[in-house]
This record gives structure tokens, sequence and C-alpha cells, in this order.
């Protein structure tokens, strides 16, 4: 398949597949089954680009022409390679979880949410392979409107809250800042076209490269930067296939991949790093990464909890974009995978724990992980890749971001992120800590008498899990590949 | 032979059928002749786009009398594009309009109505379709003397007081025009607008001159709603009925800007009103503060039909920041802006008319649950809104996307952040009502609401699909705009 129509088939499949998904509405069998084809289809086809973006070729496709000189058009790199590869990939694990999940909590309006999720993971795919700015933002846009019905889920007073907050930020920064910033762009550089070593280079200098920088980092509101971090928390009252989907697969890497892809090809990495203006966008991400780390630790409730870790582990990715070296490029853009699969794996685990044992509070788990053991074994997994620690794939990125940090003699830096590791420690191996040997405290009516009901997440779930928690080992013993296609990136 | 005289036809055929309406006397009659009339007008309008733009402006002699002594109807792509516009709304409305009609008029208004809308939509296609100054004025007054009379038509007792309220303010409006076009008469000699073009840099810049400047733009300006000057359009809007909201709101005020840049590029020509510095600062600051205040006032309607016309009146302000820079990029998102805003409005105002139809009402609170129960009429809702806001892939999109990079070229930072705040409170009051159609339960008490019917529904998502249309493929909407903006900027004098 030539790669130009493998490009639009990425974005087509899912988009298609919403009307098949749409219509089997009243036969949930049939929904699910065309739910797991559609994805498993365009995995496939994403995997078809694979070979020929490792081999240096950069497919592209032009869909129309949206305003004068600004088409629609797409172009694979290889951090879009990656990111489409995750996204795709992990919508299938996903999508079964969401089977077993959905059913399990008996929700109501599962053809919309499959139907949001499918239109979700179209718009994931635009913003991965877009050829330029323009076209990343219209899907940006378009991913925040599809996840928006998906986030008020449940139809009730916190949802609608949530929903609020989740659009009100995400909207109003990107159309309040990041389309100013693109509008300039546009303007001072007469193209919006990624080219590799930017577009600004020349054009602009001196604090405007600052502004502009601040424009765009602040504009992308889905990477979540303190203090537009809001929106993420609020959306947790969606239910937990969607804060997986939020949180691993789509959003919050839409955001963070962002910020790689204005780094690396509009401003470019060489030119960021020379003005120098990197350094302020380095001590945010690190004052955000210790901030959430420790808002983190004050939650009791798991998915808030695991909100903040995402938090800070975003600001991960955006100090290696922030540091504007190989070191950090490389590192940041690792993360994007290590955490996608660390962080989706424990929120399946939240949602199988609150689907078996009803319980959302951490203080409430002790001795949970007694009945439900591959769960909390699972937890435990992913944890340990969030750290950063081997056997997991999480130790890789951890140590470009911290060699990045060296090489650029930011010796604070390089404390803020092993301060980092230890915090998370503390905030998540606490959890499969509580479960395994915590004592059965608490009224004895709800957890002894629960304790003896409770058993292991449905089968879809714990599938689901597994996957993804073997994707944390794999990925320890296969950085070389991840190494190899990004390479091209940004020169050593 | 019929091709020649298309620019008289325009406006001869809804004037002769607008009597034969009333004659008819029944209500689903009236209806089809002027459907059938305004299909024509549509059909005539989009001929002579196509012939504009192929082989450039029109002349027309009305009965043989050369200009400047007889009356000219001169087509370039500017009014060529207004026509279309002006047209296409009319047909769609009035394909839309028999249900809603039939449901908000009794049946022995409803010839009346008709007639009133054929005289209405005669009135705005004269208007665009002139080049005598004083004839312009003749059919603004026919097009508001039946608009007052749409409007007093509406199901709600204020309704009245609210056309009443719109026959002062705009008589008034009309008055300075008369004015302004009176003074100019004085300075000239003569009232072929192409001729006041070419005459009145010898009158100079004497004081008569300026005032009907003066009188023409506060004239103008009035006619289309630019605050302050605004007041009589929330009440008009919200009390007429549904299919008239829909059509004043895509067509009366998008004619009156037609008419301020007339004024401005032809008659006074372009380094009259750029030497003029104060009109520049005078209308900027104004329609900035049209869209920030007008913007938030609509936040705090509790009816969706008033909410919409601040919206309108914000909307208004976009474009006249556009026509305020007066540069290239400036005159082209305004007008984009007129044409986008106009299938944008147009087909909101027409899926609140489905609301009325179905729930009684278009109070924020009777719109509640309605997500559910009119899927098809509040999704219409959502992309309009979208399109307001100026999602991405939608018409109000591109509009914004100029205007930013018109005030950028001129590096007027402030109003820059101005238009992207506007799009921001657009949020926040087009999700109010999402809010309320798809995550709040319906009342107990709600009446049985069905979908709309077909007759509404397409007519309504003709302009929705517009709206997005033109989000996504611009080469009409924006080539035609910078063509008749490099037009002005240029051709005029």
């Amino acid at each position: 398949m030539s790669g130009d129509g493998a490009i639009l088939l990425a974005i087509l499949i899912p988009l298609a597949g919403a009307v098949p998904i749409a219509l089997a509405g009243s036969r949930p069998n049939l929904r699910e089954a065309l739910t797991l084809v559609t994805a498993a289809a365009l995995f496939i086809v994403v995997l078809t680009l694979v070979p020929e973006v490792a081999a240096g070729d950069r497919p592209r496709a032009t869909l129309i022409e949206m305003l004068p000189g600004l088409p629609l058009a797409f172009e694979v790199e290889p951090l879009g390679m990656l990111f489409a590869l995750i996204a795709s990939g992990l919508w299938i694990v996903n999508s079964i979880y969401s089977i077993g999940y959905m059913r399990a909590n008996k929700e109501q309006n599962q053809t919309r949410f499959y139907v949001c999720f499918a239109l979700a993971i179209s718009s994931t795919m635009g913003i991965a392979l877009a050829g330029n700015m323009m076209t990343l933002f219209v899907f940006y846009e378009a991913l925040t409107l599809s996840t928006y019905p998906l986030v008020t889920h449940k139809g009730n007073e916190d949802a609608r809250r949530g929903g609020r907050t989740y659009l009100g930020i995400l909207l109003s920064t990107s159309i309040g800042l990041q389309l100013l910033a693109i509008l300039w762009t546009w303007q001072v550089a007469g193209t919006l076209d990624f080219t590799l070593g930017g577009i600004l280079d020349g054009k602009v200098s001196g604090p405007v490269v600052g502004i502009l920088l601040l424009l765009y980092m602040y504009g992308i509101g889905k990477a979540a930067l303190m203090p537009l971090h809001r929106w993420l928390p609020a959306a947790m009252v969606a239910p937990t296939p969607v804060s997986a989907l939020l949180h691993a697969v789509a959003v919050v890497k839409a955001g963070v991949f962002t910020v790689l892809k204005v780094v690396i090809y509009i401003f470019g990495v060489d030119f960021l790093h020379l003005s120098g203006h990197g350094q302020w966008l380095a001590y945010i991400a690190a004052a955000t990464i210790l901030i959430a780390s420790l808002v983190a630790m004050t939650k009791d409730n798991l998915k808030a909890r695991l909100a903040y870790s995402t938090v800070s582990q975003l600001a991960y990715i955006v100090l290696g974009a922030a540091l504007a070296n190989f070191w950090g490029i490389m590192g940041g853009s690792m993360h994007l995978a290590m955490h996608a699969v660390g962080k989706i794996t424990l929120f399946f685990c939240a949602g199988a724990i609150y689907t078996a044992a009803h319980k959302t509070e951490i203080s409430e788990m002790n001795g949970l992980g007694r009945v439900m053991p591959f769960t909390f074994g699972a937890f435990m997994i992913g944890a340990l890749s969030i750290v950063g620690l081997p056997p997991m794939g999480g130790l890789w990125s951890k140590w470009y971001l911290a060699m990045g940090a060296l090489e650029s003699d930011q010796i604070l830096l390089v404390g803020v992120l092993m301060l980092s590791s230890l915090l998370n420690v503390a905030y998540l191996m606490s959890i499969p800590v509580r479960g395994f040997f915590g004592k059965v405290t608490g009224s004895p009516g709800s957890a002894e008498g629960a304790a003896v009901v409770i058993k292991e997440a449905p089968l879809a779930c714990l599938i689901a899990i597994g996957l993804t928690a073997s994707g944390c080992i794999v990925l320890f013993f296969a950085p070389d590949a991840l190494v190899s296609l990004l390479r091209p990136l940004v020169s050593p | 032979m019929i091709a020649a005289h298309l620019p008289v036809l325009q406006i001869v055929v809804p004037l002769i059928a607008a009597p034969i309406c009333l004659l008819l006397r029944r209500g689903s009659l009236a209806w089809g002749l002027s459907l059938a009339v305004s299909l024509a007008v549509l059909v005539i309008a989009a001929n002579l786009l196509t012939q504009v733009l192929e082989s450039g402006p029109i002349s027309y002699q009305l009965g043989g009398w050369a200009p400047p002594w007889g009356i000219e109807y001169r087509i370039d792509v500017l009014n060529s594009f207004v026509l279309l516009i002006v047209a296409a709304i009319g047909a769609v409305v009035l394909a839309y309009a028999r249900r809603s009609v039939a449901q908000e008029l009794p049946e022995s208004q409803q010839s009346g109505f008709y007639t009133a809308l054929l005289l209405c939509l005669a009135g705005l296609l004269g208007v665009t379709v002139t080049g005598d100054a004083f004839n312009l004025f003749v059919f603004l007054e026919i097009s508001s003397l039946s608009s007052y009379v749409l409007i007093s038509m509406g199901r709600d007792r204020r309704a009245l007081t609210a056309a009443f309220q719109y026959l002062v303010m705009g008589t008034i409006g009309a008055t300075f025009i008369v004015i302004g076009i009176g003074l100019l008469y004085m300075a000239t000699g003569t009232l072929n607008m192409a001729d006041l073009g070419a005459r009145l840099p010898a009158a100079g810049a004497s004081r008569t001159v300026l005032a009907a400047f003066a009188f023409l733009t506060v004239g103008a300006t009035l006619k289309l709603a630019l605050f302050p000057l605004h007041f009589w359009l929330p009440n008009a809007y919200a009390y007429a009925p549904s299919a008239v909201t829909a059509f004043l709101a895509a067509t009366a005020t998008k004619v009156s800007i037609y008419i301020l840049l007339r004024f401005f590029y032809t008659i006074f020509g372009p380094a009259f009103a750029a030497a003029d510095i104060t009109l520049q600062s005078l209308l900027i600051p104004l329609a900035t503060v049209a869209v920030l205040v007008c913007s938030t006032v609509a936040i705090f309607q509790n009816n969706v039909k008033r909410m919409l016309a601040y919206s309108s009146i914000a909307q208004i302000g976009y474009m006249m920041i556009g026509i305020g820079f007066g540069t290239a990029t400036g005159l082209t998102a305004g007008i984009v802006h007129l044409f986008n805003h106009a299938l944008t409005k147009g087909g909101l105002f027409l899926v609140l008319g489905c609301v009325v139809l179905r729930a009684g009402s278009c109070r924020l609170d009777d719109l509640a649950g309605l997500g559910r129960r009119m899927p098809l009429t509040m999704f219409g809702f959502v992309l309009g809104g979208l399109s307001l806001i100026g999602v991405p892939l939608t018409a109000g999109f591109v509009s914004k996307w100029y205007l930013v990079q018109a005030a950028i070229e001129q590096g007027n930072w402030l109003v820059a952040a101005a238009i992207l705040a506007g799009s921001l409170l657009a949020l926040i009051y087009v999700w109010r009502v999402v809010e309320a159609a798809y995550l709040r339960p319906a009342p107990e008490n709600a009446p049985e609401a069905a979908e709309a019917p077909w007759s509404m529904l397409i007519p309504a998502w003709i302009l929705i699909g517009a709206s997005v249309y033109f989000g996504v493929e611009t080469s009409l909407s924006v080539g035609v705009a910078s063509e008749a903006a490099r037009f002005l900027l240029g051709g005029a004098g």
C-alpha cells in the first residue's frame, strides 16, 4: 500500500467505522465486534507505514486546500509514527477493556460511548499525522469536541461541571493563545509546514521568541502545564475507559505530542536552544513535576491521585522539549510511549477495582490485593514503570531525560527528577502495598463482608490489563527500536 | 434577450408577485407563489454573479435613460455577492416558512405575511442592486416598512412595541441617510453613485460633504445596529415570527453593511475614508466594544432568540472591525464574515424555529432535555454554535482567521485579543444551550416534543451544512470576498 493512501485510511477508518458502530446500537455484541474490527484494521494500516518511515521516507498526502496556502495536509515523521502506533495499538486494548467495564457497570448510552471513542481516535490520527500546524490545530479541536460527550457521559451535575471545566480550559487556551500563536507564526514565517529545524529561525528574535513560546506552551492546554491543569482532574468524572483514553491514549498525549512537534518543527531544536528561552519553560515544567506529585500524595481518591500523577508525568515530556538537546528530545519522545503504557495499566487497574469491589478511595483498599492479586500485581508493574525502575520501560525515558539535564549543566533539574521519582514511589507504591499487606479495617459490614464476595474483574478487563502490563516489561528490553526510529528527529 | 434584463427582473419579479400574494388570500397558495418567486430570484442572482465574475461589472439603464440622468442598476463583484446571499437566504427561509408560519400566525394573516416578506426581499435586493443613491433610499424604505409589519406579526404582544421601537429607530436612520444624500446632491448635483464618486473629489472636503459623510455614516450604522445604536435589534429579533427573525438576521443588517461599504468606497472613495482618521479610530473601538459587551450580555439571556440577537450585534462588531481596518485583509475578513455569519445565524434561527414549533418557546428552561427528543434539531444548533465560536472546519473559523490576521498586520494586538476573547464568550453562551439540551433532564410537564417536520429541518440543515461546508471549502467565499475587497480598494474612486 502506498504511503499517502495509508495516511488517509488511518483517519478515515475510525471515522467511517463510527457509522456501522452507531447503526449496530441495538445489538451490543455486533457493535463491540465492529469496534474491535475497526481498531484492528486501523492498527494494521498504521503498521504498514512503519517500514517506510523507518527507512527515512516521509509519506505525504494532501486532502483539500482549506485556506489559500494552507491545505489540510499530512506527513508521517518518526514522532507522529510513534504516536499513531501508541494510539492505535492502545485503542484495541482499550476496546477490549471497555467491553468488560461498560457491561459490568451497566453504563448508559454505550453506543454513544463507542461512537465518540472512534471519532476521538480519528482526530488523534489526524493530530499524529498532520503535516502542518493548521492541520494539527483542526484535529486538536476536533479531539476536544469529540471527547466532550465522553467526559460528560454520566450526564449528572458532577459530569456537567467537569465537562464545563474540561471544555472551558481546553477551548479557551487553544482559541485564545494557540490560535494567536499560529496566526503570528503564519504572519512572520509565511508557512506553517512542519520543517525539521524549524520555520522561525531568522524570522523572529529576542523576547518575541519567548512570547511565542509562552503562547504555544499554554495554548496547548492538553499538555496540562500548571496552572492550566485543572481540566484533567475535572475530567475524572468520566467512566474509567474514558479516563484511560484521556490520560494514556489520546488527549494528554496529543498535548505533549503537540509540544514536541512545536519545539522540533516550528521553533527548531537548535534555534530554541540558542535563544535560551527553553530555560524558563524547563523551570515551569520542573515546578509542575514537583507540585503535581505533592498534590497527588494528598489525594485519597485513586483516580484523582492518578490524574495528578499524569500532570506530573506530562511535565517530564515538556521538560525534555524545553531542554532542547538530543537527550532531552529523545527522552521526552520516549516518555510518550513509556508513560502511555504504564498509565493505561494503572487506570485499567483502578477501573477493575471499581468494577469488582466498588471502591474508589485508597484508604478502603487495605487487603484488597489478596483477593485481586492479578489486578494489584499489574498495578505494581505499571507503578514501577512510572517510577522508572528496571525492569520496566519507564527507566529509559527517565534516563535520557536526566542525561539531557546533565548535558545542559542543570544539576538542579537532575535533582528534581530524582526527587520526583521518590515522590512517585511514595504515592504509587503505597497502593499495592496497602492492597497486599494492609490490615483490613473499617466497618466490619463493608470490608470484611465484601471480602468474601469480591473476586477479580471481568475477563475482558483482565486480558487488557495483562497486555499493557506486559507491554511495560517488553519496552524495557526493546528501547533500541524506539531510539532508532526517533533518531532522525534531532542530531546528537 | 431575457439575460440582458436580469438586473431589473431581480426586483420586478418579487415586486409584482407581492400584491398577487395578497389577492390569493389562501396562506398555502401565497406560500407556493412566494417560494417559486424566491427560487427564481435565486437563479437570477446566481446567474448575475457568474456573469460578473466572468466579464466584469454590469450596467443596466432603467427605461433606457442613460446615467447619470436615468436610474442605473450597477452590479459588480461586491453587490452580486450580497445579492446571492440575500436571494439564497430568501429561498431557504421561504421553503421553511410554511409550517412555522401556519403555527404562529392565524390563517387570515398568512397571505399578508408572504406579501410583506416578498416586499422586504424586493426592497433588500433593490438596495443592493441599484447604482442610484436616491433609489437606494426608496428601496431601503420598502424593505424597512415591510419588516416593521413582519415583526409586528409575532405571537407575543411585545412584538408590537418591538416593531414600534424598530420603526422609530429605523426611520431616524433612514432620515439620516436621505439627509446625507440630499447634502451630496447639493454639493455635486448628481445622484448616480459612480458619478458622485467622480465628482466629489472636485467638490473637496467642504463642510457640506463632511456633513453628508457624517449623516450617511450614522444612518447606515443605525440600520446595521452597530453598538451603541443597536437597541432596536434584540427585541425585534426576539419577538418576530421565527421565519422573520431568521430572514432579517441573515439579510437586513448585512445589506446595511453593504450600504456602508458602498458609501465609503464607491461614493467617497477609499482615500477619503482613510484620510479621515477619526473614522477609523471611531469604528474600531465601537466595534470592539460591541464584540465584548454584547457577547457578555448574550451570556445572561434566558430567551435563546434574544441571546442570538445579542450575539448578532457582536458579530456585526466583527464585520465592522474588518471594515474599519480598511486594508485588503480587513475588508476581505469583513465581507467573508458577512457571508459566513448570514449562513450561520440564519441556520441557527431556523433551528430555533423548529424548537419553538415543538417545545412551544425558546426559553432556556424549555430546552432542557431536547437533545434526546429532537436530536437532529439540536445537533444542528451545536454545529451552528460551533461556527459562532469559530471552531476550525466551520465558516466562523475562516472569518476569525482573516480578522485576527488583519489585526496582527496592523500590529493591533488589543483588537486581536478582543476578537479571540469574543470567541470565548461565544463559547459560554452557546454552551449554556448545549448543556441545557443534552445534560439536563426534561421537565416533568414538558410537552411531548418530537423531531421537527422535514419541511423545516431540511432548510435549516441546508444553512447549517453550508456553514460547515464553507469552513472547509473556501474558494467561493474567500475568493469572491478578496476579489470584492480588491475591487473596493482599487477599482472605485
